[in-house]
Parts: structure tokens; sequence; C-alpha cells
């Protein structure tokens, strides 16, 4: 055992020793090392940037047909002459991720954490909600499926628990030009009831969208969507979205059989003004069941139109929107039908980089006695420290139904983690 | 299920009928359409496409191209598009993926022959090393996007949409490489004049807005110092602007390089208290009127940088 340890030693030693033993070179000759050595790195760092270049398809270029007469680049002639396997090539058109460790995530889906942080100060005996309250945190999962297909899961998880808040499945490569949806997913009625809180521009929901929309939860149900872009003079988008879903949205829709699915229609127009300048509208209709007996139904009908101001060479320092969205309620219910109607008007300027202000005018009648009518406004100030974080005050006066008035001072802290989502539009 | 439910089938049925025998133009049927995110992406294209393309790009030359709105119009565009050509290394992730989902038209999702990468193609500089946290700003993790402000990137992309162009229509193919070896040599006709125009200004210090021109800088030779913002997306705050006109001062920084997109105000101040100028470089095709083609921005942009360099002797 010894003697091959010591062998080893010896082998170690020996060439260290050698060096030791030889005499010092001269300095002329080390300059010569030197600068021999240099000259290597610079050809090494030359024939790596060219091997960098020859990610695309520079050596490719010859396959092009009638590309041979394209003289060969120094990339191809520098890919040639190291003799990458020909997997090489194709690897090397793969965008860089940083390391070998990440290509196993590549695949993982888009993973996203949004925080909601919601404070409360003043008084609403009619629509209380706690003064500080981790309001909801929702995680996003989002990836292409396979070439035909893309997945959205949104997991809520709130003061009440776990919901899935939106999980559906997008058929992007429908012949003909039709997009579908299959899932549990916000219906297509109106705005409002397709955002998320944390694209809402207020801290809350508007009165029309609490009284005759079921609130936060709104139309969002198992069920599968068709949209389409329709034909429409030049210039003008027109879309048309049918959806079909289970029937239990709330306290709005119930079904109580399998067939008393509930259906959504949305009809979307929109026009660019001026590069800078735009108006969208929007008709919509919804129609379930009840929860106020057998075959009794809800009829939803909406109208959307904003206005969007937003300057190209200073997209990030002003804007503004200006939306209102007016819904009607029939509502079949013993002993006679109500009929509510409801609106909200809206407006918000965005100041500079980090300020936006705006402001809220509420009016709606109730979707089980529509003779009483709730009103309110208020006014916002929002602060972006980033695009991935905003804080937000408002201001909230409602007065109910019945004479009651409430104040309030709302505050929210919204925060986003991991990838980077597409803004709303 | 009642009448009310027969009516609403009905009606979207028959819209849906009307969309589908919605007749095409006879032009439109001709030309390969392509649509680009970028400006210098369309530039790059019709170089390489000629009159056997038609192509449409979704931002302006003038526009900061992360922040582009996803307006419902550019639908109208991409849903007849043979070929999306992108910039990639998510520069467009806050808008593009959005649209492109919705759009109804399978030949240009990601993935399918009509989706083109032009990241793939071109040498990327600022590939993260470390772990990349937020707390950099809004950094590009996948290195940095303005790849186009180097005329070898340029050609580099200009390979690669006439290898693509040519396997879309394999009839064109030698129309195309015609093209691309005219485009090859008068990008190097025009290499040599700019790299006359900038030679005496190589090694020159500067400080830029935004991350934009880590290309143009190393392509000619400049020496970025820092940047008005102090991360990536993050607005300047007093205590960064303090800092970065002590280092101007300090290191004889006498220019300011500012996107088109952002606002003067900042940059102004800062040139004030040092005595350097602001230039607004252009990044993009389209940023100013004149600058209609890939040739002319990099004329605009060399004619700014060396008459700054001159002044600021």
């Amino acid at each position: 055992m010894k003697r091959p340890i010591l062998l080893a030693c010896v082998l170690v030693l020996l060439p260290a020793g050698m060096r030791a033993q030889q005499p010092e070179p001269r300095k002329e000759s080390q300059e010569e090392r030197l600068k021999a050595l240099e000259e290597r790195v610079k050809v090494l760092e030359a024939v790596i940037a060219e091997l960098r270049t020859a990610r695309g398809p520079a050596t490719e270029a010859a396959l092009v047909a009638g590309a041979e007469m394209l003289p060969p680049t120094p990339a191809a002639t520098a890919v040639a002459t190291v003799g990458s396997p020909p997997q090489g090539a194709a690897a090397a058109q793969l965008p860089t991720y940083g390391g070998a460790s990440s290509a196993a995530k590549v695949l993982n889906p888009d993973i996203s954490v949004i925080g909601d942080f919601l404070g409360s100060a003043g008084r609403n005996n009619v629509r209380s909600v706690p003064s500080l309250e981790m309001h909801e945190t929702e995680v996003g999962f989002q990836a292409i499926i396979d070439p035909y297909a893309r997945g959205d899961v949104f997991i809520s998880f709130g003061q009440e628990g776990v919901e899935l808040e939106e999980g559906y499945l997008t058929f992007t490569s429908l012949p003909k030009g039709f997009v579908a949806k299959v899932g549990k997913m916000r219906a297509a009625f109106g705005k409002v009831n397709t955002l998320h809180n944390h694209n809402l521009q207020w801290t809350d929901r508007p009165l029309v969208t609490e009284n005759l929309v079921d609130g936060e939860e709104g139309i969002s149900d198992a069920g599968f969507s068709v949209s389409h872009i329709l034909p429409a003079p030049k210039g003008i988008f027109l879309e048309g979205t049918a959806q079909v879903y289970r029937g239990i949205s709330g306290d709005l829709f119930s079904a109580p059989g399998k067939k008393d699915v509930a259906f959504v229609g949305n009809l979307r127009g929109y026009k660019d003004l001026t590069e800078a300048t735009n108006l969208d509208l929007g008709f919509s209709y919804a129609r379930g069941h009840n929860d106020a007996g057998p075959e009794l139904t809800t009829s939803l009908y909406g109208i959307d139109a904003t206005l969007r101001w937003r300057p190209l060479r200073r997209a990030i320092y002003h804007s503004f929107l200006a939306r209102a969205e007016l819904i009607w309620s029939q509502r079949e219910q013993l002993p006679v039908t109500q009929k509510a109607f409801g609106f909200y008007t809206s407006a918000e300027y965005r100041l500079n980089r980090r300020w936006t202000v705006g402001g809220r005018f509420d009016r709606s009648g109730q979707a089980q006695d529509a003779g009483l009518t709730d009103n309110g406004f208020s006014a916002l100030l929002t602060y972006w420290p980033s695009e991935f974080s905003q804080i937000r005050g408002q201001y909230r006066f409602a007065r109910y139904a019945g004479g009651q008035d409430a104040n309030e001072l709302r505050f929210q802290f919204l925060f986003v983690l991991g990838a980077h989502g597409a803004h709303p539009f | 299920m009642n009448s009310h439910c027969v009516r609403f089938a009905i009606i979207f049925m028959a819209a849906c009928v009307l969309a589908v025998a919605y007749p095409r133009s006879a032009d439109s049927a001709e030309k390969l359409k392509v649509i680009t995110s970028t400006t210098d992406l369309a530039a790059l294209a019709q170089e390489i496409g000629g009159d056997r393309v038609e192509v449409q790009s979704i931002a302006r030359g003038y526009q900061d191209p992360h922040f582009v709105e996803a307006k419902p119009s550019f639908l109208l565009q991409l849903r007849r598009a043979d070929l999306l050509v992108v910039v990639g290394l998510q520069l467009e992730i806050g808008w593009l993926p959005p649209l492109v989902t919705r759009c109804g038209n399978p030949k240009i999702q990601p993935g399918a022959p009509g989706y083109f990468d032009s990241s793939q193609f071109a040498q990327i500089l600022e590939i993260p090393t470390v772990q990349v946290t937020r707390a950099m700003g809004d950094v590009h993790p996948l290195g940095n996007p303005h790849y186009w402000l180097d005329p070898q990137n340029g050609l580099r992309i200009g390979q690669g949409i006439a290898q693509k162009l040519s396997e879309m229509s394999p009839g064109d193919a030698v129309y195309f490489a015609e093209r691309l070896r005219s485009f090859q040599q008068r990008i190097a006709d025009a290499e040599k004049r700019w790299d006359e125009q900038m030679k005496p200004y190589r090694g020159r210090k500067v400080v830029t807005y935004h991350r934009s021109w880590p290309n143009l800088a190393t392509r000619f030779g400049l020496n970025v110092m820092d940047y008005v913002e102090p991360r990536a997306g993050i607005p300047p705050s007093p205590a960064h602007l303090v800092q970065l006109i002590g280092m101007m001062k300090r290191e004889n920084v006498k220019v300011i390089l500012v996107e088109p997109y952002f606002d003067l105000k900042t940059p102004n101040s800062v040139a004030a208290q040092t005595g350097a100028q602001v230039v607004v470089l252009l990044p993009s095709v389209g940023g100013e009127k004149e600058v209609t083609d890939y040739f002319k921005l990099f004329d605009y942009d060399v004619n700014l940088l060396v008459r700054a360099f001159q002044a600021a002797r």
C-alpha cells in the first residue's frame, strides 16, 4: 500500500523539483513568452467571438436556395475550423440562459405571485371590511402547452381560503381564426368583470358590480368560450365572443340542473382615433338561472365605453383613461321581476412616471329590489415605486339606499414576484 | 335550453359564418405578410424581402418598445400575418404574448414556422452571469435586447430573415439571396464610412439614460460610464443623480445619450451641472421622420455622436 503512495508522491513532486532546479529564464524570454501568450489569448478570444456570432444561421445560410452565391461568413469558417459536431450548430441556436443548470427549468411554466394588501379606516355599516387584511395572494402559472394551446392557471389565496380564480386552456391554432377557451374563467361581460383585482384602477369594485354582477367574484365559472374577429370597415376592430358556463356564479346564477347553463355574449368594437387616442366600445349579454325559484332567470345587459390617450413618445409619463360601464339587470323573482340599472364612470390621469390620480362616480339599483339605489364616489392616488409594486390610496364615500352613509379611507399595497406579466389593456 | 339560448346560438353562428366568408383582397395573396414588433426588424425584413413582402411594424420608432400597448387594432395585422418577427429576450413580454394568443392565427404562434425570434441570430451582450433579481430593476435575464444597434447583428438578422423567407417562398429564394448579398455589400461599405467617422472618438466616455446602447457602444468603441437610471426601469433618485454628477465631473464625461421616449428634464439638469450636452440618440428606425431605413439610423446616430464629440472638445 505504501509503495504506490510513495510513487505518487514522487511523481507529483518531481516536476516541481525539476522546475525549482532549472535556472531562472531571462527577462527577455519571459516577455517574449508573455507576448506569445497574449497573442494566443487574442486569437482564442476572436474564435470565441466568432463562435458566438455563429449561433445564427450563418452555417446554414448556404442551405438557402440560391444562397450558395453568398460568401462564407467568418463565423461559418470558424465553426468549420474548430470542427463543431453537427448538433452543435443546432444547439447554438438556442438562447443562452446563463447556465447549464437553468436549462432544466426552461420548460417550467412562468410563475408569478401577486400580493394584494388592503387597509381601511372610517365607517361603513353596510359593507364593512377589515381594518387590515392580506386580501389576496394570487399565484399564476402560465405556459404554452403544445403547438396548439396555452394554459393559464391563477390560484387565489385569500382570507376565506383558497380557490381557483381562473384555470383555462386557450386553443390558439384553430382554423378560420377562431380562438377557444375551456376551463374556469372570468366571463367576457363588460370590462370590470374580466379583470383580476390587481388590474383594477381602484382598491374596490364599483357599486354596480357589487349590486348587479356579484361583486368581486363576478361571473366566473367553468365553461367554454369561442371568439372571432369579425369583418368590419377598415381600421375598426370588431370581435364577437360567445361563452357557455355551468351556470353557478355566486349569488347571481345558480344551476339546479345540468341543462341550466348560463350564456354570455360580448361584441367589442375598437378604433384608433389617432396614434395616441383610441375608443373601445363593448356590448355584453349574460343570462342564467337564479336562486329565486325553478325556471327563473336573471338577464344582464351591459354597455361599456373606454377612451384612452397615451402619447407614444411619453407613454411612461402621461396617459389618460376615461371609462363608463352601464348595466341593466332583469331578475325574475316572485312576485314581480326586478329591473335594476346601474353604472359607474371613472377617469384617471398619469401625472408622471410614478404618480396617477383618478376618480369614480357610482350609482346602482339593487338586483333583488330595484327600487333601492346606492350612490357613491371615490378619489384615488396611486404611486408606482417600480413596475412591480404599487401603493394606492382611495377615499370612498357611499350613500346606500335607506340613507346610510359610508366614509372610508382605503389603502392598498400590490407587489409582483416572479415572471413579468403582460400589461392589461 | 330555451328560445333565448337558441336565438343566442343562431346569432353567433351567423356572425361566425360571415367572418369566415369575408373575402380577402387579391393583393394579400401575392406577397408574404411580415409583421415585426419593432421598426428596425421591419427595416431589415424590407431590405431582404424587397417587393415580395409586405412589412408592417407594431411599435413605432419613437416609442419605448418595452411599453407598447396591446391594442386590439394590432390583432387585425397579426391575424393576417404569414411571418411574425420579434426581438425576443423578453423585450416584448409586457404586450406581445396576449396579442399573439388572441389573434387566432396559427401560423405565427411561438414554435410555428411563422414565428421568428431574431435574437437567435444575433450576438447578445450583457447576458447575466450571476443570479438575477428584481433588485437589479427590470433586467432582461436572457441578455440585453437592444442588439440590433450593431450593424453586424443587422447582417446576421438579415441572413436569418433571408433563410426564413426562402423557406416560406422557395420560388423567391434567389431573389432574397440576391437582396441579402446587396445588403451585405452596402453594410460593408457603410461600416467603413461609420468607422472612419467614429475613429477619432473611440474610447470617449458617455453616460446613457437606459441600457439601450451596449451593442452600439461596443461596436464604435464608446465607453459607457454610468446610467441616468440607477437600475433598469427605475426612475433616477436624487442620491443617484448626485453620485452621477460627481462621477461625470471626475471623469470628464461630456455627453449624455437619451432615447427619444425619455423625459429630458433630468438629463438636462445633470448636463447643466456638469457642462455636458444631452444627445437624443435614436435607438430605432422611424425615431425621426428622415430616418426611414436601417442605414439612415446609423447615419443619423453617427452624425449626432460626431457633432457631440466635436463640440465637447
